[in-house]
């Protein structure tokens, strides 16, 4: 029955003690303790989501290099691209040019050349002409010179035909 | 395994045989034990080895105060003093032939009459002691707190830290709430100050503070009193008009609710004092095999088995520390708790449940 009832002494003992226990850890204990622990735990967590965030823009700002590069990329290709195309049609512009120059020279000297050759054609017939001219005149002169050969000549015509 | 069994046997039937024959001997293990767990105003740590306490006395002769030892002579044997006298661990009045003055109650049976008992008892000095312990491990780890701020725990720091935050976030958080901050100091003061006195009522020579039902009373009855004055609206509207039951039943429930709030309490006081009593009762009837058999042969068993039980009791010790926190935090919880739809019934659940499965 002892051990069941609460003694006097240390019931008032024990409350004043552990009240004032209650008290001063409260106080000086619990308080900057809780507090330390919770100032610690937001810098973690600060710190964590800061990292986190660190993270994020890292990532946006390779993400940003990335397209930039791209973007600079095909910039440079678009600018390769135009280069070379107008470099062809340049190129191509003054071959076609060329090609057109000189088609157009054939033709020309072809013309002359046409004109030319007609031309010495026209003075060689004429020439053969007068040549032949005087050749049959130089010939029908002597021939006329020699009456005997003549006769004979026209003897012999007339013998061969036949005059029936 | 059978021949652990027969052994075991044996030494029960023999040790209930030596009981028997003890009675009348030298050796008294009841009388020891209860001494052993009990309180006394001498601080006894070896044979020869006695400090006295002060006696603080409050009664028709005003205040007294003397140390213990004025009630022992030279032969250390129990003498009266300045009108009282000691007797089975009692302060009495003196009556003329130095015994204990005897009144009749209203029950007609006599008693013995003796004065207000405020000594600095065995266990009011253990008290003391472990007040001084606990300010020196928490205001230290405070200063290491401030001192490395922002740092991480080191040495006593590291250790109690995780403590610290286990009761915290599964203590208090859990079964508290958003509302936890406020229990917090009680919470964190109750767990340290039962633990610490537990591991001290384990030391040789050491007082069985927490297995006295007068700490624990005290330590229930401020569990209570944060509970009742910490209840919120919803928690009187259970206990007074519980939701969900017919109003033709509050005849009934009323009381039963009303009950409710002291049985927790109680609960807490005699879990404690019991579980911790126990111990030591268990730890001493172990040792007082030895003296009982007189034999050195029982000497190796009787300390294998009360190494064992030390070791179960350092776990309870800290098991009893969680469990009166754990449930001070659950009764917390039950009366701050907001409820918001009124066909819940887990505001009696969750305590009930934690102390059936113990």
């Amino acid at each position: 029955m002892q051990l069941v009832t609460p003694g006097i002494g240390l019931l008032f003992w024990q409350t004043i003690t552990f009240l004032v226990v209650l008290f001063l850890l409260s106080k000086f204990a619990w308080k900057p303790i809780m507090k330390a622990l919770r100032e610690r735990e937001d810098n973690i967590d600060a710190a964590l989501s800061m990292a986190e965030k660190a993270k994020l823009e890292m990532q946006a700002l390779k993400a940003d290099n990335e397209r930039l590069l791209t973007e600079a990329r095909a910039e440079r290709d678009r600018i390769l691209k135009d280069a070379t195309d107008a470099a062809t049609s340049l190129v191509e512009g003054a071959r076609a040019k060329a090609n057109e120059e000189g088609q157009r020279m054939i033709e020309q000297a072809r013309v002359s050349i046409q004109n030319e050759k007609k031309a010495a054609l026209t003075e060689v017939k004429n020439l053969a002409a007068t040549l032949s001219i005087d050749i049959a005149e130089k010939l029908i002169r002597r021939e006329l010179q020699d009456e005997q050969a003549q006769r004979a000549l026209v003897q012999s015509y007339l013998q061969d035909t036949h005059l029936s | 395994m059978k021949k652990i069994l027969v052994f075991l046997l044996t030494v029960l039937t023999f040790s209930a045989q030596a009981a028997e024959s003890a009675e009348g001997g030298e050796f008294n293990p009841g009388e020891m034990i209860s001494h052993h767990i009990g309180d006394d105003y001498t601080w006894h740590f070896a044979d020869g080895v006695v400090l006295p306490l002060p006696v603080i006395l409050y009664g028709e002769n005003g205040l007294d105060v003397f140390l213990a030892s004025k009630f022992y002579n030279e032969h250390h044997e129990l003498q009266p003093y300045n009108g009282y006298v000691m007797e089975h661990g009692h302060i009495y009045y003196a009556n003329e032939e130095g015994e204990p003055r005897t009144k009749v109650n209203e029950k007609g049976e006599t008693e013995h009459v003796g004065p207000m008992d405020f000594s600095i008892t065995k266990n009011v000095a253990s008290l003391f002691l472990s007040v001084l312990l606990l300010f020196l491990v928490f205001f230290s780890i405070a200063g290491a707190y401030s001192k490395n701020r922002g740092k991480a725990p080191r040495g006593l720091q590291s250790f109690f830290e995780p403590i610290i935050v286990f009761i915290r976030d599964d203590i208090a958080k859990t079964n508290i709430g958003p509302k936890y901050e406020r229990f917090m100091p009680y919470l964190l003061t109750v767990f340290f100050f039962i633990w610490f006195n537990n591991l001290l009522g384990l030391l040789p020579g050491g007082a069985n503070l927490t297995g006295n039902i007068a700490v624990t009373l005290v330590l229930a009855l401020l569990t209570l009193i944060l509970t009742v004055f910490n209840g919120n609206k919803s928690y009187w509207g259970h206990i007074f008009a519980t939701p969900g039951v017919p109003k033709w039943l509050a005849p009934i429930m009323i009381p039963v609710e009303v009950i409710g709030i002291f049985t927790k309490p109680f609960s807490l006081m005699v879990r404690l004092f019991a579980n911790i009593t126990a111990g030591h009762i268990i730890i001493l009837s172990l040792f007082s095999l030895i003296f009982i058999f007189q034999s050195i042969a029982i000497g190796p068993l009787s300390v294998a088995f009360a190494t064992f039980m030390n070791f179960l009791e350092l776990f309870v010790a800290l098991l009893q520390a969680y469990i009166f926190t754990l449930l001070s935090a659950m009764y917390f919880g039950g009366a701050v708790e907001e409820h918001d739809h009124h066909d819940d019934m887990g505001f009696g659940d969750g305590p009930h449940a934690a102390q059936a499965h113990h």
